[in-house]
């Protein structure tokens, strides 16, 4: 059941991020994203991290995506403006990174077997993350939002500036 | 933990029973909102919806006629015209967008509920049985991640439609979904930290203690100021009137939904009502004490309890707590009707300063103080 459901969502994360890069319409390349990112949560789950699974949708597909298709529609491209369809030696080299990357990642992941170390019995849950994040890596957590705010600024500052 | 293996039947049970339970409701949910809406403006309200042949027979004929004049055969009517309606996509609108999108409104509001309990642990045969069809670790976070899909909906079926209207209808969605969200999310944050944690299982039965011995625990009474915020928040999330700038009839036609029509707009329709549902089950979990009768322990509906003499045994309290549960959510449905129904329209930048400037301030300083008092 479980890897029926890992082969499953894992197909539909991996086509769905194709969907991303094929699709010519922005609106359905972002869709096709929120999909993606959906599918992603559900292999979340499958590793019994529950509240990373609730975060990613909330923050990724619910509020990010949102921001973005919301940029996109303003923006209301035509098929015209898009351009024709051209292969570049940028897409090409992107293409192969993206394998070489993978490959990077597999070989490890094939070396390690197949059975993943137990988990601790608070993995994944709210206190479970709670902890790491408030106590064992707390000065990152805090520095990652300083950046956060700092980006937050930056926004303000550059919309303000226009008005 | 191991969710994909521990899948019990009974999961598929309740989550089937409380399905049909919100299909079954939204269309009862028209007719009152109709009665409701008649109360407001002094007149009838529905009462010529005829059921044709069923009238004329002899003994039930009178029921019939009976339930046609109180309007409740309304919704009936009013389901076999959406079906029956041409089922229009404008020509240069994205079909398949088009198409998913009252699919993408209404899918999020239906599966919210899952984590709402509607009534006490109940013991069936030799095991115990929560009233609630999924008790997640993340509880409350599961609701919001899905009601954050929301926008979408109302979004792409704006864009998709291609029309001017149903696009601004659709950009004000997003933006006022997405503001009201975050106000949303920050205020129910200071019930977290007193009932201490997320699932809404035990928010609910962390409301049956008593405070100074009478005054039941609930969270309007412990959290009065996030009460007011959330209520607020979550109803500009549904988007009716006052806060209904997204459709707003008498500036942009009908907004996102401008294109739609029969069964796609019906589809919209009960997302609304679904969603409104989904507010007054999560607003009763959170402030109102969830199925709880107030003075009543949860436990009676296990054990069982003598009153005056007489052993009530625990299904009948079971009853009562579910009766309760229900009683709570019609009469929130009641408050948003009568919301709906009595203000005006907000104008677009009074929705968004309401949004940022007073209510997202205010809960973020209700998380401080109840902070402050915690630790004091």
């Amino acid at each position: 059941m479980e890897l029926a459901l890992f082969v499953l969502f894992g197909t539909l994360a991996v086509l769905g991020s194709l969907g991303v890069v094929l699709s010519r319409n922005p609106v359905r390349g972002a869709l096709w994203l929120v999909g993606a990112l959906f599918c992603l949560a559900v292999l979340f789950i499958l590793t019994d991290a529950h509240l990373l699974a609730a975060l990613e949708v909330l923050v990724y597909a619910g509020a990010v995506m949102v921001l973005f298709l919301f940029v996109i529609m303003l923006l209301n491209l035509r098929e015209e403006e898009l351009g024709p369809r051209r292969f570049t030696p940028v897409k090409a080299l992107a293409v192969a990174g993206t394998v070489y990357l993978g490959w990077l990642m597999a070989v490890p992941m094939w070396k390690a077997g197949r059975v993943p170390p137990a988990a601790p019995a608070d993995y994944g849950t709210v206190e479970g993350v709670g902890m790491l994040i408030f106590k064992n890596y707390l000065l990152p957590f805090e520095m990652t939002s300083l950046l956060l705010l700092a980006a937050v600024v930056g926004a303000v500052m550059l919309a303000k500036r226009r008005m | 933990m191991n969710t994909a293996a521990a899948f019990p039947l009974a999961a598929l049970v309740k989550a089937t029973v409380v399905l049909f339970a919100i299909v079954g409701f939204s269309p009862v949910m028209t007719w009152f909102e109709r009665k409701i809406s008649a109360l407001a403006q002094d007149r009838m309200g529905p009462n010529r919806a005829r059921v044709p042949w069923l009238e004329k027979l002899p003994l039930i004929g009178g029921l019939f006629r009976f339930l046609g004049r109180i309007g409740i055969v309304h919704p009936v009517a009013d389901a076999l015209k959406m079906i029956t309606k041409e089922d229009f996509v404008p020509d240069r609108a994205d079909k398949l967008v088009h198409t998913l999108a009252p699919w993408i409104a209404l899918v999020p509001a239906f599966v919210t509920f899952a984590v709402v309990p509607f009534g006490p642990d109940i013991r069936i045969g030799a095991t115990i049985q929560h009233l609630q069809v999924a008790n997640l670790e993340v509880g409350i976070l599961y609701i919001f991640a899905l009601s954050s899909l929301a926008p979408y909906g109302a979004a792409l079926a704006g864009w998709s439609s291609n029309n001017k209207f149903s696009l601004l209808g659709a950009l004000r969605a997003s933006a006022q979904m997405i503001s009201y969200e975050v106000c949303m999310g920050a205020s129910a944050i200071g019930l977290f930290m007193i009932y201490g944690s997320l699932r809404l299982e035990q928010i609910v039965l962390g409301q049956q203690d008593l405070l100074w011995g009478i005054v039941p625990k609930w969270g309007v009474v412990v959290q009065p100021l996030a009460a007011i915020l959330f209520f607020a928040a979550a109803y500009a999330e549904t988007k009716r009137a006052p806060f209904d700038t997204p459709e707003g009839d008498s500036e942009i036609v009908a907004g996102y939904f401008t294109e739609y029509s029969g069964m796609k707009f019906g589809m919209f329709y009960t997302a609304e009502f679904v969603e409104m549902i989904v507010l007054a089950g999560l607003y009763v979990s959170l402030f109102f004490g969830g199925y709880l009768i107030p003075w009543v322990p949860a436990g009676w509906a296990l054990t069982g309890q003598a009153v005056a003499g007489v052993m009530v045994p625990g299904f009948v309290w079971a009853l009562l707590m579910l009766g309760a549960f229900l009683l709570k959510v019609a009469f929130f449905v009641f408050l948003q009707f009568q919301i709906r129904w009595t203000l005006p329209r907000f104008r677009y930048d009074q929705v968004m300063r309401l949004g940022w400037k007073i209510l997202l301030p205010l809960s973020l300083a209700n998380i401080l103080v109840t902070g402050l008092v915690m630790l004091w």
